[in-house]
């Protein structure tokens, strides 16, 4: 089994294994995993005394939460109207070249995850692309795939 | 209790505290259309067919009559022309989705509802929620849930729980307003496919865990 089940234990504990936490404690699992497997959304149904159905509607409706296997490093792309404009396409289209995968898809390798947003509220930046929560603006295509040599 | 008295349709009603408008009017007679209520549940709300019109404290609202708790000298109008329409519209929406569903039939006979008046989007369920709701509330067994947002949003059966509960219950598939068909459907298809085996799904270690080894 992959996942450190005490980990899974030790992130509960931290918020007291609170039902009102439920929301909090999926966030932390997925920061640290980059996704909800199974065992850990069972664990956590189990100790929170949460059902299953519920966790299950939380985690589909929010897009914070993948229940499939994500990579170490989240490309988020920004499709907004004033990245449209300032070339996001061009950007995107570079990034899925440089990764070999397309928006919304995952690496085999499970290095990289690339995904569109739709606006992030720094349009001046534009285009922007955010690896990892950092956020690199006014980002050339032709320098996009040179941000990723520094993931690993 | 206390009790108060209201008006439904012109008739004067007693209703106690804490009733909502749909009970008040089951006590006088009166009869709203509902597809989401069932005695044995929370309220809820979701298919807003019984909407009335009620007059409080000199303002007339629209409310769903199924959550809307019942007032003193409430005045409530359940048949208004006004209704109907509305009442139209709402079926002929959940009839792009399930066309074929008994109970919206006879509710579209009733109010001249156009059952092609939408594109078809046959997904059988108006998500009225009593399957999700009567597994939850009245057997606390929790094996049926929503999953997505929005217009995606669909019922889905728990495999786990569903394997073990569904076969000897299937309490909830006489409740479905659309076609119990529906439930049977999402169940089979639930049980039939088998949870996810997490090594196949990919591991997120490096190579450290007892599972990942060569």
């Amino acid at each position: 089994m992959c996942m450190d089940i005490t980990r899974i234990d030790q992130i509960i504990d931290n918020h007291n294994a609170e039902q009102s936490s439920l929301i909090q404690i999926l966030l932390d699992i997925q920061a640290e995993h980059h996704w909800l497997p199974k065992q850990a959304l069972d664990r956590v149904a189990e100790k929170l005394d949460v059902p299953m159905n519920r966790i299950q509607h939380i985690t589909t409706f929010y897009k914070a939460f993948s229940q499939v296997p994500k990579g170490r490093h989240q490309i988020h792309v920004c499709m907004g109207t004033a990245c449209h404009v300032r070339g996001a396409q061009k950007v995107l289209d570079v990034l899925s070249d440089a990764t070999g995968i397309k928006a919304g898809e995952t690496d085999a390798e499970l290095k990289f995850s690339l995904e569109t947003v739709n606006c992030l509220g720094c349009c001046a930046l534009g285009p922007v692309m955010v690896v990892d929560g950092e956020y690199h603006g006014n980002v050339a295509p032709a320098q996009a795939a040179d941000v990723l040599k520094n993931y690993e | 209790m206390s009790e108060f008295v209201l008006q439904i349709d012109g008739k004067e009603v007693t209703a106690r505290e804490g009733m909502t408008i749909v009970e008040a009017a089951k006590t006088a007679g009166i009869k709203i259309p509902t597809l989401c209520h069932h005695d044995q549940l929370e309220p809820y709300g979701a298919c807003r067919i019984c909407t009335v019109e009620a007059e409080a404290n000199g303002r007339n609202q629209l409310v769903a009559a199924c959550v809307y708790p019942a007032e003193k000298g409430m005045v409530v109008q359940t048949k208004t022309e006004k209704l109907a329409k509305i009442r139209k519209v709402l079926i002929e929406q959940m009839m792009a989705h399930a066309p074929d569903a008994p109970q919206l039939l006879e509710l579209a006979a009733e109010y001249g509802a156009d059952r092609d008046r939408f594109d078809k989007d046959p997904s059988f369920c108006i998500l009225c929620g009593l399957c999700v709701r009567y597994c939850n509330e009245v057997k606390k067994k929790n094996a049926i849930g929503y999953i997505d947002r929005g217009p995606r949003r669909e019922i889905s059966f728990i495999p786990d729980v569903a394997g073990k509960e569904c076969w000897d219950c299937k309490e909830c598939f006489p409740l479905c307003p659309t076609s119990a068909l529906q439930a049977a459907y999402v169940l089979t298809e639930a049980l039939a496919t088998p949870p996810e085996e997490p090594q196949e799904a990919g591991c997120a270690c490096t190579g450290s865990c007892s599972g990942c080894g060569p």
